[in-house]
């Protein structure tokens, strides 16, 4: 399978030209080219693998094993240098527990564990690829424009662009990696490398609050970290496999205390509560980073793990507490986003809510459930790239990420206002991507047994997710006080690439039956024997409910002509075309208008207190879960 | 699925929601001791507002304002061609969202405190219709309208807390007092006209017709319940339906925050403990 080995190379050899070259338009292409490229080879290997089911590829361990075992420890060694820099002592203290683990595995038992294969690809792995190397390329692509418009906007910032689109191909690489290996010690290397990646990456302008967010999140994966550590050694000491898809197929029995290790390491990764605080601290970072983070890396490969391991969890008391975890964060985390009026801290408490939807039906891990996990991954990374690279471009603009200080986008800035809107209804509304896999996951939990409080946790959820997006996207559809077209100040491939993903958060949608026939079935069928599907009559009425959404706005060309254009309702109080209005004592005020947020029902200090108590109860509880009749419920 | 009723929902729902809401004004004000207007006085209502002058503050809102009748139209008929009952509810959830983002394009300081309380409505009511859906599910092991509808057992009798829930709901869906915080028929209490402030002529003719769909949808949801037997099916509804006049007439407008959070307590209280109680004695 050398496409395998191409897809983790290339972006590698790609981060390393960037690096060697300086600002110039000459490395801008390189970028673009490398995207291309990279995005190719992924569809390359959709078009090449995905009739074949599992393939185990079997790759020398040695020279490569050797060789992540002395990169980790380089790894350790700059966060510890780091550390001492900024004269933080817990990241270097955990720095050092987790490598002394790993060398200890590494020295003591990982050369009695034999790996026949230690690379492997299957649908799931597909998907994945496919989200990496399309959404994650474009957001590079995105990334050169943005960069530029950043550091002319804060001179203040040095710049770093050849370091930060080194790390941005190291990250797509080491994302690759987590998705193809099959060896777990390699996973983790490839794991802890996009600790590393997003740690630089926050970083990014060495404000005070950059450095500390990116020690938050690099202390919070760093305890995700040793939990995977810790499922490595397990293996080792009870000498069992240190094969993915052997300890996956092995069952329960004998799989289930590493599984609830890196389920507990994929918890801190991909921000679930009580860790949520380092997803939230990352927003410091230039747009693009955010981007990246939440749709195709960093929490994306949180949640696979956990949903790799879901066939062992399925039925356990772990497996519950783990689902219950998730179930909690995304009722949480989609209260508090009520609150939120900064649109990225929006934006970041849906990812993690979503996130929650992902853990939660892995945690339970019935076919359906795994099925509609799935269909979650792909329909949030596609829209929610969307959403972070359209804030950004808004942001450049407008010079605010406050919500209140986008009205009247799609008169302001058309084209980026209705890609937002196609973004935030793909988020939440049929008949787009998100609202499918909701539907799978409604399914899923009822039918799952002790899903009536999934049920529940969903029920209450979505109700608030649909309060929170159709708010955001009300203020931008009204009309301004001061229509000033602003739009084509945005780099033309700021727009191409928002304008692909749209397209993207629209095709994917369109194309989920094939999708889910093509990918998801043949992949659950495989692990459960079980196929879980829409059923032909949904899917007609889902293609009938996109078709309306398509044609509909045609009707905008009939209600354009022959109408009487009226000034909204003013009380009948004198007002100018600017929104002024004579208000008591004669004094002119201008019309505002400003959305709930609710404060006082799910303010975030409250509800995230809340959330953190029974998180780490449930936590506890999984862990607990372990001892009590074995693990098996 | 059946498309044969689908089609005749889409015909005949508009009369007999409006055949509907013209006994109910009929009906509340000989509550209030005045005499009413005639049964048919609703589809004059809706002819007027036709010919009316168009008129219009933002262009997008006509056309937001046809899409939230059309998907409103579109979910009953899937209810009625007995599809599912999950897609049915997201479906009609799309065409709220619609109609709140009609208010938003307006663009005046009224729709606007409609529009968001139209979205507190429907974040009110959202979990305990998603919720009915699943108790349905678990009563009878399908999703499908038609399959439940056709359950041999009488569905008030395993679902009975869902039943109270939903109806405590139903008094926000018919925007009917004491829940009718976004927009309301009574006009001593309404702040400017709420959600549909700034739709005139055609565009509010749309909003009524809407409303008589779903108001019919909404019963059709109801019937579920007794569906084993059509007549006491028909009686029941109908009691329901004046039950809510009733109390229309006999209340005043809450507070949003108290609409909240009662409709929500109501919705986690009786669904749970219905729910719990039926897939523990599932058997029986």
């Amino acid at each position: 399978m050398d496409i395998l080995l191409f897809l983790l190379l290339a972006p590698l050899i790609a981060a390393v030209l960037l690096f060697a070259l300086p600002n110039h338009p000459v490395r801008d292409w390189l970028v673009r080219i490398a995207a291309v490229v990279i995005a190719g080879a992924s569809v390359y290997l959709l078009a090449t693998a995905f009739d074949k089911g599992t393939q185990l590829v079997t790759f020398p361990t040695e020279p490569a094993g050797q060789v992540m075992t002395g990169l980790a420890v380089v790894i350790a060694l700059y966060i510890i240098a780091m550390g001492a820099k900024y004269r933080k002592l817990i990241p270097i203290v955990l720095a050092l527990v987790q490598t002394g683990l790993l060398l200890w595995f590494e020295l003591g038992y990982a050369p009695g564990m034999h790996a026949e294969h230690n690379l492997f690809v299957d649908e799931f792995s597909i998907v994945m690829a496919l989200i990496i190397g399309i959404i994650g390329s474009a957001i590079c692509v995105y990334a050169v424009p943005y960069m530029r418009t950043f550091h002319e906007q804060h001179p203040e910032v040095a710049d770093h662009r050849r370091a930060f689109f080194f790390v941005l191909f190291v990250f797509l690489s080491a994302m690759f990696g987590i998705v193809f290996s099959n060896n777990l010690a390699w996973l983790f290397f490839f794991w802890e490398v996009t600790t590393l990646c997003s740690f630089v990456l926050i970083g990014y302008s060495k404000t005070t609050e950059a450095i500390d967010n990116s020690f938050l999140a690099l202390v919070l994966n760093l305890v995700g970290g040793i939990g995977f550590v810790g499922a490595l050694l397990w293996l080792g000491m009870t000498q069992g496999t240190i094969e993915l898809d052997r300890l996956v197929g092995a069952g329960a029995a004998v799989a289930l205390v590493p599984a609830t290790l890196i389920s507990f390491a994929g918890l801190t990764k991909s921000a679930q509560l009580p860790f949520s605080s380092w997803l939230l601290g990352a927003m410091v970072a230039p747009t693009p980073v955010s981007a990246l983070l939440h749709s195709s890396t960093m929490v994306k490969a949180g949640v696979y793990a956990i949903v790799k391991f879901a066939p062992v969890l399925s039925g356990t008391l772990p497996g519950i507490f783990v689902g219950l975890v998730g179930g909690v964060t995304f009722l949480a985390a989609s209260a508090i986003a009520v609150t939120q009026s900064n649109a990225k801290r929006v934006l970041a408490y849906s990812t993690v809510a979503n996130l929650g939807l992902v853990v939660a039906c892995a945690g339970i891990g019935t076919y359906e459930a795994v099925w509609a996990a799935i269909l979650l991954i792909i329909f949030h990374a596609v829209a929610k790239s969307l959403l972070f690279m359209g804030v950004g471009s808004v942001e450049h603009q407008v010079h605010s990420r406050d919500i209140e200080d986008m009205a009247g986008l799609v008169t302001r800035m058309p084209r980026v206002g209705v890609m937002m809107l196609i973004g935030m209804a793909g988020m939440y509304l049929a008949p787009l991507g998100m609202l499918i896999s909701k539907w799978a996951t409604l399914r899923a939990f009822i039918d799952a047994p002790g899903g009536i409080i999934f049920l529940l946790l969903i029920a209450f959820g979505s109700a608030v997710t649909v309060f929170f997006w159709a708010k955001w996207m009300g203020i931008i559809i009204v009309r301004p006080n001061h229509a000033e077209m602003i739009e084509d100040r945005v780099p033309w491939d700021e727009l191409s690439v928002l304008g692909l993903v749209a397209f993207l958060v629209v095709a994917a949608s369109l194309l989920f039956p094939w999708v889910s026939k093509v990918l998801l079935e043949p992949y659950v069928f495989e692990i459960y024997g079980k196929v879980a599907e829409l059923g032909q009559d949904n899917v007609i009425i889902m293609l009938l409910m996109m078709g309306a959404v398509i044609v509909l706005p045609l009707s905008l060309l009939y209600f354009r002509s022959g109408r009487h254009r009226l000034d909204p309702y003013m009380s009948g109080r004198p007002t100018t075309a600017d929104m002024h209005f004579s208000g008591s004592l004669g004094i002119q005020r201008e019309m505002g208008l400003h959305n709930y947020y609710m404060d006082d029902w799910f303010g975030e200090q409250r509800t995230f207190r809340a959330g953190v108590v029974v998180t780490v109860l449930l936590i506890v509880l999984m862990f607990a879960g372990l001892f009590v009749a074995g693990g098996l419920a | 699925m059946n498309v044969l009723y689908a089609i005749a929902f889409l015909v005949l729902a508009p009369l007999l929601g409006g055949l509907i809401a013209g006994i109910d004004r009929k009906l509340t004000a000989r509550m209030q001791g005045r005499v009413g207007p005639p049964v048919l006085q609703p589809f004059y209502d809706v002819g007027k507002l036709l010919e009316k002058e168009h008129a219009i503050v933002a262009i997008s809102q006509n056309f937001f304002v046809l899409a939230y009748l059309v998907f409103i139209a579109f979910s009953g008929a899937i209810f009625f061609a007995g599809g599912d009952l999950l897609l049915v509810v997201f479906a009609l959830t799309l065409a709220h969202v619609l109609l709140v983002l009609g208010a938003f394009a307006a663009t005046s300081p009224y729709s606007f405190i409609g529009a968001e309380r139209e979205l507190i409505q429907l974040m009110a009511y959202e979990p305990m219709v998603v919720l009915a859906a699943a108790g349905f599910y678990i009563a009878t092991g399908s999703f499908s309208v038609s399959e439940i509808a056709a359950f041999p057992r009488p569905l008030i009798v395993l679902l009975p807390g869902i039943f109270v829930g939903l109806f405590y709901v139903l008094t926000m869906k018919l925007r009917k007092s004491p829940f009718d915080i976004a927009t309301s028929h009574h006009a001593h209490q309404e702040i400017v006209k709420g959600v549909t402030t700034e739709f005139s002529g055609s565009t509010l003719g749309m909003v009524e017709v809407a409303h008589w769909y779903e108001t019919v949808f909404l019963l059709g949801l109801f019937w579920l319940f007794f569906a084993w037997s059509p007549v006491i099916a028909v009686i029941a509804v109908a009691i329901l339906y004046l039950a809510e006049i009733f109390i229309d007439n006999a209340t005043a407008r809450v507070k949003w925050g108290f609409a909240l959070r009662s409709i929500w307590a109501v919705t986690l209280v009786l669904s749970a403990l219905n729910l719990f109680a039926l897939q523990f004695f599932g058997g029986l």
